[in-house]
């Protein structure tokens, strides 16, 4: 360390540095000495009273500084007693030459940069950008829609060199593996919803109609949009994710450099796998939701599972079954495509990833939803059973 | 200048001590009784083959990996079992230039370099400001890129702006990784100078891991070539060359190895 250099006061050694200290000789002319250690390790607990003695100090005119019996500095020191000297070299300071060049780098000045000031046309900005960035992502969705409309031809053209094997992984990941938690959430959907019901049905006696609301209400309605919002939290966000870390390690520009389209290598694979594997955890979430609620009616209504079970064919067509499974391919489609288009515009930078996941999930949802509303409009008298 | 030489530091205590440390992975053993010591105001680097645990003992060093056995102690105070707030102690004093610079990509280049003083909290802004803009003159980046996103930068820059949040503590200790990877020729000489300077005017110690020649001869006071699981050979470029030793052999005396210590005529005092 530099102290060691000097020769005209005995060197310190570590043991003895002492803590920071201002102290004042009266004058005239007043002087003030500073001892000890100014460095990061001795001035962190004591900036705060150290700055403002400096201060009472600095603001006596004439004064003489004695910086020689500083033991240690560094620039966080240098910059503490230049900040209390108003950024000025008083005319009067002694002080060791070996620490003139923490000094001498300050006396340089800069050419001042402040950080941008607040702006007040910003939240106008803000908006601006908010629309714009939303015809940003339709053209964004529609040119990645139509991608995938000339990968599909041309794979339909040549059917052996589609990326098969990843449609494969893609249903294990997005279907097998989500059997379990939509079950589990299916059978208490089912289980609350006939409980809630039966009380109200009690107090009319039409117990029986248990069966058209369960049956309706979950076949055609609550089974393939409870699934759709589980699947685009658990798969939808993780195909972005995914996306996104691989536009951060180049992986998307590698793939493109090696002339695989990453619309048919990964985006097409996801979106036929998705539009597999909804329709069918639909079906699967809806029955075990069914069994749910009718275990409950058994339990609230004395309706058994076999009268259940008999009076649902009456009292939902067929038909019911189809705009569910269909709306399971359509949903499972869009939350596909919606969060491939989220991972590809991520940026590389953390934030990004964690705001892109985000949005992703936000927005598939608000299209599932958004898109089951339309259904509702198409379908209306479809499907109805007329008591 | 603050230039130590190696006689005056002898006698004072070493800043990083390495005692019998074992690394094992499984039945792979990595470091078998490494010993190994880092004198104060020395450019100590770690050379070696992949493979040969240069990365995990820096890592260690660092107190983000545990050795299986075996203990490391800096500044005097081992790492392991220690108190937490001891071992934040220790890490206040040091700083580390990591391989890609590991900027937070999420903040300014301000905001980065702000972060170590703001998390002392101590100092108001103003005062941050003053010393973010010194951090920024000392590793000569120009203040208008002080707002820039990390990902808006070069990989020098990155490089450099790394370098001032690893100082902006004032550490007496800095652990560079790679420090030149991935830099052209002419910005890895002048990195190299950048650091050269920084080191003599602020009296660092700098523990090294490096693959690039030219760096290691142009900034090392000793050289520790890990190999066979231990430090093979501890000591002045001088003296780690005459060593028989296939890996030293190749990489001092390969071809490369011969260009680069031609090129510069002593090594630094």
């Amino acid at each position: 360390m530099s102290q060691t250099h000097t020769a005209s006061t005995p060197a310190p050694t570590a043991a003895q540095v002492d803590d920071p200290a201002v102290h004042a000789l009266p004058g005239p002319p007043l002087a003030f000495t500073l001892t000890g250690a100014w460095d990061i390790r001795a001035l962190q607990h004591r900036a705060r009273l150290l700055r403002a003695e400096l201060k009472i100090a600095a603001s006596t005119s004439g004064c003489h500084w004695d910086l020689s019996s500083v033991q240690r500095l560094d620039h966080i020191g240098a910059l503490l007693i230049w900040h209390a000297w108003d950024r000025r070299r008083p005319a009067n300071v002694r002080m060791r030459p070996e620490h003139e060049p923490f000094f001498a780098n300050l006396d340089q000045p800069g050419e001042a940069v402040a950080a941008p000031a607040f702006d007040f046309t910003r939240p106008a900005r803000a908006l601006g950008r908010q629309v714009i960035g939303f015809f940003d992502h339709t053209v964004g969705i529609i040119t990645l829609l139509g991608q995938m409309a000339i990968d599909t031809l041309r794979m339909l053209r040549h059917p052996t060199l589609g990326p098969w094997r990843e449609v494969s992984a893609g249903i294990y990941r997005t279907g097998t593996q989500a059997l379990a938690i939509t079950a589990g959430v299916g059978f208490l959907i089912g289980v609350v919803l006939s409980y809630l019901s039966s009380e109200q049905l009690k107090a009319f006696g039409a117990n029986v109609f248990i069966i058209n609301i369960l049956g309706i209400g979950l076949i055609r309605e609550l089974g393939p949009v409870l699934c759709a919002v589980l699947v685009a939290g658990r798969s939808g966000s993780a195909i972005t994710a995914q996306l996104g870390v691989m536009r951060v390690t180049e992986e998307l520009d590698a793939l493109s450099v090696m002339g695989i389209p990453y619309t048919v290598r990964l985006v097409l694979p996801r979106v036929i796998a998705l539009s597999i594997t909804l329709p069918l955890l639909i079906l699967w979430t809806t029955t075990v939701a069914l069994i749910g609620g009718a275990l409950a009616a058994e339990h609230e209504l004395g309706i058994t599972v076999s009268q259940f079970l008999t009076g649902l064919p009456a009292a939902v067509p067929a038909v019911n079954l189809a705009i569910g499974v269909g709306k399971g391919v359509v949903f499972g489609a869009l939350i596909a495509v919606v969060a491939c288009h989220f991972g590809l515009r991520i940026q590389p930078n953390t934030e990004s990833l964690g705001a892109g996941t985000t949005s992703s999930v936000v927005a598939s949802i608000t299209s599932v939803i958004i898109a089951d509303a339309a259904f509702a409009i198409l379908f209306h008298d479809v499907g109805i059973a007329l008591m | 200048m603050t230039t130590s030489t190696t006689s005056e530091t002898a006698a004072r205590p070493p800043i990083i001590e390495v005692d019998g440390l074992w690394t094992q992975f499984g039945d792979h053993v990595v470091h078998r009784d490494l010993n190994l010591r880092v004198q104060p105001g020395e450019v100590m680097s770690l050379v070696g083959g992949s493979g040969s645990g240069k990365t995990t003992l820096l890592r260690q060093m660092l107190g983000l990996e545990k050795p299986t056995r075996g203990g490391i102690k800096v500044f005097g105070i081992p790492l392991q079992n220690t108190p937490r707030e001891m071992v934040r102690r220790i890490r206040r004093r040091w700083g580390v230039l990591f391989q890609e610079g590991a900027l937070y990509s999420a903040l300014t280049v301000f905001d980065n370099i702000a972060l170590p003083l703001r998390e002392l909290r101590v100092f108001d802004e103003d005062y941050i400001h003053d010393m973010v803009m010194l951090k920024l003159d000392m590793v000569d980046i120009e203040r208008r890129h002080a707002w820039k996103n990390p990902s808006d930068l070069s990989g020098g820059m990155v490089k450099r702006i790394a370098l001032a949040r690893a100082l902006v503590l004032e550490p007496e200790l800095i652990f560079l990784d790679e420090p030149t990877a991935g830099l052209d020729p002419d910005r890895s000489e002048s990195f190299v100078n950048l650091i050269r300077s920084l080191r003599e005017k602020l009296g660092l110690t700098v523990v090294m891991v490096s693959h690039d020649l030219d760096t290691i001869v142009a900034l090392s006071h000793r050289i520790a070539v890990l190999a066979e699981q231990r430090v093979l050979v501890y000591g002045p470029l001088a003296e780690v060359i005459k060593v028989d030793h296939p890996f030293v052999q190749n990489f001092f005396l390969g071809e490369r190895g011969q260009r680069a210590m031609s090129g510069v005529a002593a090594p630094p005092t």
